[in-house]
């Protein structure tokens, strides 16, 4: 029994809106991090419903770039978040409001 | 496998819920974990067990890893102070602007004509038919993630040793 490309892809979009809420919602550098972390898994995990259902490879090679992209991505972002921390001393974003108008 | 596929839905979205919900960053890491090792369940059901497995590796394994540091270095051992908490306009607003994303993705899903999918062609293993297309038709991507990663390597040190002022 094959699982439904529309499983697949609802499964996708509710973890895609629960990862926006949370960046949204949340004011801790580190925890709107890891929900585009959750965000950036919720599209991968598309593609790979569409690779599945398609029968083709290009999906997982999307896939596979996406994971290079969101390691390099957080190997900058953590350093950043670091940076701000040793200059600032505190990780949350209301205390970063040097750019607001 | 559809009630495979429900249960370690069910687990992702669960855990998805406490990462955005834990008032400590600690908490949220370590549920995130298990939302990674629920996604890479489903990879497993989606035939690609390559993917599934650099899914536990890079983001289970490395990601997660440099985050749980990153809290330890920062000493965050404070939960979150109900100052810091946005008001409760700002999180229905956030709540509801989510919402409306979900349903316009819901939306262009349900209105694009997607062909039926082809039946499952028998030959290569996943791994292989993956290092067969990475090495022909995305080779030059694949040496781009290269210098990526080497740009990415350059940034965060360069980052974490110059001292701003």
């Amino acid at each position: 029994m094959v699982v439904p490309l529309e499983y697949y892809l609802g499964l996708s979009v509710a973890l895609f809106a629960l990862g926006a809420i949370g960046v949204l919602v949340r004011r801790n550098a580190l925890v709107i991090f890891m929900c585009i972390e959750m965000m950036l898994n919720s599209v991968n995990l598309a593609f790979i419903g569409f690779a599945d259902h398609f029968k083709g490879v290009d999906g997982q090679m999307f896939v596979f770039f996406v994971l290079t992209v969101a390691a390099a991505e957080v190997a900058v972002g953590l350093a950043l978040i670091v940076a701000i921390f040793r200059n600032r001393a505190t990780v949350y974003v209301d205390d970063l409001n040097l750019l607001k108008w | 496998m559809q009630s495979l596929f429900f249960i370690l839905a069910a687990v992702a979205l669960v855990s998805g819920v406490l990462v955005v919900f834990q008032t400590h960053p600690l908490r949220s890491a370590l549920w995130l974990i298990v939302n990674f090792f629920a996604v890479a369940g489903i990879y497993l059901l989606a035939h690609a067990e390559f993917i599934a497995a650099i899914q536990v590796i890079v983001y289970a394994g490395a990601i997660m890893v440099l985050f749980l540091f990153v809290i330890m270095l920062l000493n965050l051992r404070q939960p979150e102070e109900p100052a810091r908490q946005p008001h409760i306009s700002q999180k229905f607003l956030g709540v509801v602007l989510a919402g409306f994303t979900a349903l316009l993705l819901i939306y262009g899903f349900s209105r694009a004509h997607l062909p039926p999918g082809k039946a499952l062609a028998p030959g290569l293993g996943n791994t292989e038919s993956i290092a067969r297309s990475l090495f022909t038709d995305y080779l030059l991507p694949f040496e781009v993630t290269s210098i990526l990663l080497l740009v990415a390597i350059v940034g965060a040190v360069v980052l974490a040793k110059t001292r701003l002022k």
